[in-house]
């Protein structure tokens, strides 16, 4: 009887379906659109890349470029390196992160281990989103006004140093923020429970923990700074002489060589404007290959 | 070593929400007390007030007595820093350190309070470590993070790291709550053993694993949502079991709840 009745069923539909031509359709057209949009945003920078290593990856080459200054030469002639102006940038980099990461990375102690989401949080939260927003040009013109203007100081690279700093600061203050809080309030209370206290915990097992991403953090701030304009023409003269100085004198630069040998209008300027470029991204480059290699030498690992 | 704890009107607050309702208890030393009840009446919550890291909430915060061989825990002039050296905890979840090796997790409670003696500190892990019944399987692999044993072993491993700093009592929040049936075993096996040194406190879901592993079980619940949860009765394991004061105790455990 009942075996009856289960013949007499229709047979069952198939309990899967065909993906649907309009699904399919779209999937397609989604593919596409982030295809192109992906080539899209790629073009500009490979042409950049192309044409800065296709004018200057030539004058480079040349073991002067990297050992010697451009002192004593005309702009009429070929020859000399910028030396000078790499020194310049790196000690202008270096000073810059000695000074920022410190006080960015406490910023961002306070902010995410203490400040929770105290007044005093939010109010440097908010100083830290418009000093984000703050153009390189306005933070040369404050120091000039702070530094110079007002203090007396002389122009010079630590001026620079420190227009940069007000411009490392947020970035490192965001990474640092977003790494810790991804840090697990279990591994802080796994510590607090052994009797370790806050201040320790935040030293030995934090910050240890986000260390790997801070560090890539930091080096993307650097590369960033290196290549800023403003600073560099506002708070220190050029000059084709070596200097160690930061305190004193001008300082050549890789941007500022770039805009004060842009007015060299022949054949020699253009050599050395290009070159300077090619130049510019390697040390960048490095930085970031550097960076990423330390983050990786202090990532976790689990075998 | 072990100590006892007494515990006198506590009450715990999430801000304003009234979490736990007046909570006396008594847990005497080289004892295993296990806490039941359902999910949400505060069992984890007083268990982290025993030893002040129910403070770490933000907002969080306690009102009543917590005395250890006498002495209250709660006092003003007691750093909360000294309570929990004295007073251990192991997690539902296995919690490593991701940047330490096996041995350093073991050790990172001496070590973070100063202890620097290589030697002393090798000696501690190994006893830690047999202590935990986790030795014979990592021994040889010292050196490697912690974060590449099972979940099993992580969890021992925790439990190596919370002795290893002698404290008087050890605190555990559904310690086997994320390991399989076997780790299970081994993680209560252990407790029998760590029994002989600690005064041991543990939250579990589980009625077989109060039941085989405790001596004494106090059932928590709650009136409502929104209620605060309360403490129901305290009594021998055994009695809790078979013949439990309250109705409501007899209706949970026979899994007539609710
Ligand atoms: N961090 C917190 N902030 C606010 N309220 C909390 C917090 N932690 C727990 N509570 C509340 O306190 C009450 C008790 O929670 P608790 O975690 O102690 O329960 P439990 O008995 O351990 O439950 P479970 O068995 O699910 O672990 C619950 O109502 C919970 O919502
Ligand atoms: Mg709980």
């Amino acid at each position: 009887m009942s075996t009856a009745t289960d013949l007499n069923r229709p047979a069952a539909p198939p309990a899967f379906q065909e993906i649907n031509a309009s699904r399919r359709f779209k999937n397609r057209l989604a593919t596409i659109l982030v295809g192109g949009t992906f080539v899209l945003a790629l073009a500009p920078l490979v042409w950049l890349l192309i044409t800065v290593i296709a004018k200057g990856f030539q004058h480079v080459l040349n073991a002067d470029w990297w050992q010697k200054s451009l002192a004593g030469l005309t702009s009429r002639q070929f020859g000399g390196g910028v030396y000078h102006a790499i020194i310049g940038t790196l000690l202008q980099g270096l000073i810059c992160a000695v000074i920022a990461v410190p006080i960015a990375i406490l910023v961002a102690v306070y902010l995410v281990e203490y400040g929770k989401r105290s007044r005093l949080a939010k109010a440097v939260t908010f100083t830290v989103d418009i000093l984000s927003g703050v153009p390189s040009i306005v933070a040369a013109l404050f120091i000039y006004a702070l530094c110079i203007t007002t203090l007396g100081m002389p122009r010079s690279a630590f001026a620079v140093s420190l227009a940069l700093v007000l411009l490392m600061i947020p970035v490192v203050v965001r990474t640092t923020e977003e790494l810790l809080k991804i840090v697990p309030d279990e591994l802080r209370e796994a510590a607090y429970a052994l009797g370790v206290p806050k201040w320790k915990t935040i030293v030995k097992i934090v910050i240890p923990t986000a260390l790997s991403g801070i560090i890539t953090g930091v080096s993307l701030a650097i590369a960033r700074v290196m290549g800023e304009t403003a600073p560099v023409l506002v708070l220190v003269g050029y000059t084709t002489f070596i200097n160690y100085d930061p305190f004193g004198g001008s300082m050549a630069s890789l941007p500022l060589l770039m805009t004060s040998e842009r007015l060299t209008t022949n054949e020699v300027g253009e050599a050395r404007v290009w070159g300077a470029a090619v130049t510019l991204i390697l040390i960048i480059t490095v930085f970031n290959l550097l960076g990423s290699l330390i983050s990786r030498l202090t990532s976790l690992k689990t075998k | 070593m072990a100590k006892r704890i007494d515990v006198k009107d506590l009450n715990l607050f999430y801000g304003k929400f009234h979490a736990v309702d007046g909570v006396s208890l008594a847990v005497p030393p080289r004892n295993v007390t296990a806490f039941i009840g359902p999910s949400g009446c505060g069992k984890s919550t007083v268990l982290r007030s025993l030893n002040r890291m129910h403070e770490v909430i933000p907002g969080a915060r306690a009102e009543g007595k917590v005395l250890l061989d006498g002495e209250d825990i709660y006092a003003s002039t007691v750093d909360p820093v000294s309570v929990r050296r004295t007073i251990g905890m192991v997690f539902q979840r296995p919690n490593p350190f991701p940047t330490m090796s096996i041995r350093d997790n073991v050790v990172a409670g001496l070590k973070l309070a100063g202890e620097g003696d290589r030697k002393k500190l090798d000696e501690v892990a190994e006893q830690a470590l047999r202590g935990a019944n986790l030795w014979a399987e990592v021994k040889d692999r010292l050196t490697r993070p912690g974060g590449g044993l099972s979940g099993g072993q992580q969890q021992r491993l925790c439990i190596a790291r919370a002795i290893a700093v002698q404290p008087d009592v050890l605190l555990m929040d559904e310690p086997c709550s994320a390991l399989d049936p076997i780790s299970t075993l081994a993680i209560e096996d252990l407790i029998q053993e760590l029994k002989k040194d600690f005064t041991i406190v543990i939250v579990t879901h589980n009625m077989q694993q109060a039941a085989r592993v405790s001596d004494q079980t106090a059932f928590f619940n709650l009136a409502g949502v929104g209620q605060p949860g309360r403490l129901v009765e305290l009594d021998d394991t055994e009695r809790i079991f078979s013949n439990p004061s309250q109705k409501a105790t007899e209706d949970y455990i026979s899994g007539r709840f609710g």
